[in-house]
Parts: C-alpha cells; sequence; structure tokens
C-alpha cells in the first residue's frame, strides 16, 4: 500500500480551472519533487493533500485514510502531514520552543514538560536549539523556517510537503534550510516538495513530476529529465529556471 | 457655603461613583463576551451566522444610547418588571457588544490567516486555533482601540441618568436641586471626578498594554 495515492484530483476556483486530472503514488522514503510554471497549481495540489483546500473532484489516501472522504476526522490525519509554508507562518506570540511543542500539548494532548523536551530535541535536529527561547520576529527568515521544519517534525509525521520552503527567503539564507532538507532526506522521511532548487533535486531526489497548466505533464529521475527531458516545454522551462537560479548553488 | 456641602456630601457623589463603576462592570464584561462572539461569527461563521453577527452589530450601533435605554427601560416595563440598572447593562451593554465587535474583528483580521492555516495543518480544530493561536495575538492588536472604546463607555454610564439609575451624574443633580443652585460648581465637580476615572482607567489599561509587548507585537500608542 502507498503511504500517499493522488488519484484524478480536479480543483477549480471559480472559474478558474487549477488542477485537471492529477494523479501520482508515493512510498515511505520517497522524496518527490514538483516543478511547474506559477499558477499550475503547485500549491493548490500540496494544500488539496492535507485538506487545506478540498479538490472538486478525485480522490487522496494517506496511508491507507481516504481524507478526500466527507466523514473522515482531518483533524486526526494532519499531524501525520507535515507542512511547511512559503512564509513560514510561525505562531507569532509563541517562542520558537512553543512553536514547537504547541502542538503536542494541544493535539496530542502530551504534558507540557515532556512536550517542551521533546520539542528541544527537534530544534536540535535543526540546528537551533539556543533560538529556543526567541520570538519569530527575533529570528531570520531561514531560521523560521527551519523551526516551522521542527514544528512539523515535532508530530512524528508519515510525510512531509513543502511548499516553496525557499522562494521567501534572502539568497544567502536559502543553504541552511536546504541542509535541513536535505539531511532529513538522507533519513529516511518521506518528503514532497515544490521547489525550484535544482541542486536539492540533484542531491536527493528520486523522482521530478513537472506540473503544467494543472496536470503532470512529464516525471522521472532527475537524472533523466534534468539533462534529457523528453519535452519541448520542459526543456524551456528548465533553461529558465536553471537561468534563474543557476546550477551552481547545487553544491550548497 | 457650598463647599461645606460638598465636603458633607461627598460620601454621597462616591457612592454614585461605585454605583457608575458596577454598571460599567456588568455591561462591560457582557458586551465584551457577546462582541467576542459576534467577532467570531462574523470572521469565521457561515454565511448566515456572519449575517445574523453583522445586523445585530449594524441595529445596535445605528440606534442612541438614550433610544436603547428607553426601550429597554420602558419598553420591556410593559412586559416584565425590569431595573432601571439592569435595563441599562442590557441596553449599553448590547450597544458596546456592537461596537467591540468591530474591534474585536479587525483584531482577528491583524492576524493573518496563516496562522489559521498553520494551526489547522498541525491538527488543531478551529475552536482549538481561534483560542490558543488567534486569541491571544489579536487581544495584543485589539486592547489600543479597546482601551478607547472603555474611556468612551465610562463617560457614557451618565447616560443611564435618563432612566433614572442613582449614579454619580444623578446624585450630582439631586445637590444642585437641593441646594437650590451652585449648578457650576457642582457639576464641575462631577466632571472633574469623571476626568480623574477615565484618566486612571486609561493608566491602567496602558500598563497592562505594555506588560502584553513582546517582539513582533509594538503595538503600543504615544500616550495613554
Amino acid at each position: 500500500m502507498s503511504l500517499l495515492k493522488v488519484d484524478d484530483v480536479y480543483k477549480a476556483y471559480g472559474d478558474l480551472l487549477v488542477l485537471k486530472g492529477v494523479s501520482f503514488q508515493m512510498e515511505k522514503g520517497d522524496i518527490k519533487v514538483i516543478i511547474g510554471p506559477s499558477g499550475t497549481g503547485k500549491s493548490t495540489l500540496l494544500r488539496c493533500l492535507n485538506g487545506l483546500t478540498s479538490p472538486d473532484k478525485g480522490k487522496i489516501w494517506i496511508d491507507g485514510i481516504e481524507v478526500t472522504d466527507p466523514k473522515t476526522n482531518i483533524n486526526k490525519i494532519r499531524p501525520d502531514i507535515g507542512f511547511v509554508f512559503q512564509n513560514f507562518n510561525l505562531f507569532a506570540h509563541l517562542t520558537a520552543l512553543d512553536n514547537v511543542s504547541i502542538g503536542l500539548v494541544k493535539v496530542k494532548g502530551m504534558k507540557k514538560s515532556e512536550a517542551r523536551v521533546l520539542a528541544m530535541e527537534e530544534l536540535h535536529r535543526v540546528g537551533l536549539e539556543e533560538k529556543a527561547g526567541s520570538y519569530p520576529a527575533e529570528m531570520s527568515g531561514g531560521q523560521q523556517q527551519r523551526v516551522s521544519i521542527a514544528r512539523a517534525l515535532a508530530m512524528n509525521p508519515k510525510l512531509i510537503l513543502f511548499d516553496e520552503p525557499t522562494s521567501a527567503l534572502d539568497p544567502e539564507l536559502i543553504g541552511e534550510v536546504l541542509k535541513v532538507m536535505i539531511d532529513l532526506a538522507k533519513g529516511g522521511m518521506t518528503m514532497l516538495v515544490v521547489s525550484h532548487e535544482i541542486g536539492f533535486c540533484r542531491a536527493v531526489a528520486d523522482e521530478i513530476l513537472f506540473l503544467d497548466e494543472g496536470k503532470i505533464i512529464e516525471k522521472g529521475h532527475p537524472s533523466e529529465l534534468l539533462t534529457n527531458p523528453s519535452y519541448q516545454r520542459t526543456k524551456e522551462f528548465l533553461n529558465k529556471i536553471i537561468k534563474l537560479y543557476g546550477e551552481e548553488r547545487d553544491k550548497a | 457655603m457650598i463647599y461645606q456641602t460638598l465636603l458633607k456630601e461627598f460620601p454621597y457623589l462616591l457612592k454614585g461613583v461605585l454605583v457608575a463603576l458596577e454598571l460599567l462592570a456588568a455591561f462591560m464584561s457582557l458586551g465584551f463576551v457577546i462582541g467576542i462572539l459576534l467577532s467570531v461569527m462574523e470572521v469565521y461563521g457561515n454565511r448566515w451566522t456572519s449575517m445574523v453577527a453583522v445586523m445585530i452589530e449594524r441595529f445596535f450601533r445605528g440606534v442612541p444610547a438614550v433610544v436603547l435605554l428607553f426601550l429597554f427601560y420602558y419598553g420591556l416595563s410593559d412586559i416584565y418588571n425590569i431595573s432601571a440598572f439592569t435595563a441599562a447593562t442590557l441596553a449599553l451593554g448590547l450597544r458596546t457588544a456592537a461596537y467591540q465587535s468591530q474591534i474585536f474583528k479587525g483584531a482577528i483580521q491583524t492576524v493573518g490567516s496563516g496562522q489559521m492555516e498553520a494551526a489547522r495543518a498541525i491538527g488543531m480544530s478551529k475552536v482549538q486555533a481561534i483560542w490558543s493561536i488567534i486569541f491571544p495575538q489579536a487581544l495584543r492588536f485589539g486592547i489600543g482601540p479597546w482601551s478607547n472604546e472603555f474611556a468612551s463607555e465610562l463617560k457614557d454610564t451618565s447616560l443611564a441618568y435618563t432612566i433614572g439609575v442613582v449614579e454619580l451624574l444623578r446624585r450630582a443633580k439631586y445637590i444642585v436641586s437641593y441646594t437650590y443652585g451652585n449648578a457650576l460648581i457642582v457639576y464641575g465637580l462631577c466632571a472633574i471626578i469623571y476626568l480623574i476615572l477615565v484618566r486612571s482607567g486609561n493608566t491602567i489599561l496602558y500598563r497592562i498594554e505594555s506588560k502584553l509587548q513582546m517582539p513582533g507585537f509594538e503595538t503600543r500608542r504615544e500616550r495613554g
């Protein structure tokens, strides 16, 4: 049984059809990266997976439970699906430590003291133990994003969805976030990442999905898809992002 | 002569202050609870709950306070034996609820939808997210405007005079009546007492606001 199964998902906002029949699967430990021009439904697709948006048609299963079934209690499944936002969305009134521990207390019913010990471990994992007492406004974008990854990790998720995790960051801060993500990938975490960081793709991705105009046009291992794409559209898009993001950051 | 009377009647006036403060506490608490309810209905409710909230809010903001007082006192007296104090609590409480709902609504919207999404994404229910994530932040954004509402309602306790609540202003009026004049001095003292009350109230709220300051929530006003 696949950890994630997406079957023929459609989503429209008013007259605008954003997703036009997307299907794919992920097994435990898979690292997949979704690339594609802006406005092609990458974020919408991710948001459908944890129920922040409901698809109009199609079904989604996480570890055998159908997310899209109205009878499913989505609050019970969401801790299993980590979500990392482009704009971090750390809880602004809480310290880094409380940001990571609050889910354990409120959602998992853990004791505050136990939750804090666990949260501290997760902060250690993203290299930010010393920022435990800092508020989001006191941290850099890169640090905030690492705390938000720790917040997702604390819930012990089966997979983590990353929605353009480095797009809102200054260039010099991207590396520290990618490093955390690469460590996670190497540690066996199942990850679905919307990103145009070619370096990340090359380093850890098992498969790249090219999403264009609401459909997965092409998919393949980075070594094939990045060097020898089958479709002209994929080729043009890759040229654009390589020009924009550069190959050099690969080594980051 | 009048000064001696005032000195003698000062405790009588102070009792009026107490009545005014009791009234204020009663209707501000009512307004706080209902105001939060209305704002949550408006921001997070469905079409119907939000429409109901908007209608309630428009009504109580659109009708003059004295008319509300008459409605709740003389109007309700026809069907139910209501005390002037209770009528004033209801009338002014629902009116401030309407104003407070606007303050809370603005504060909630300032918090931003990303906070709600992040809370839901780790598995919190909507109610949990509102309670543990949205409210603590909205409170910090809202306390400045709320202080203004507090000051204006403190002054408006004097409107309860019109339906016979024996608060500060009515007591002053009694003194004016039985000393045959001295309106300027007696009402002047009354004005000074209101002024002191408003300033002390604002100072306390300003202190609370300062205590709630934290990085990312620098909402502090220039003066309290």
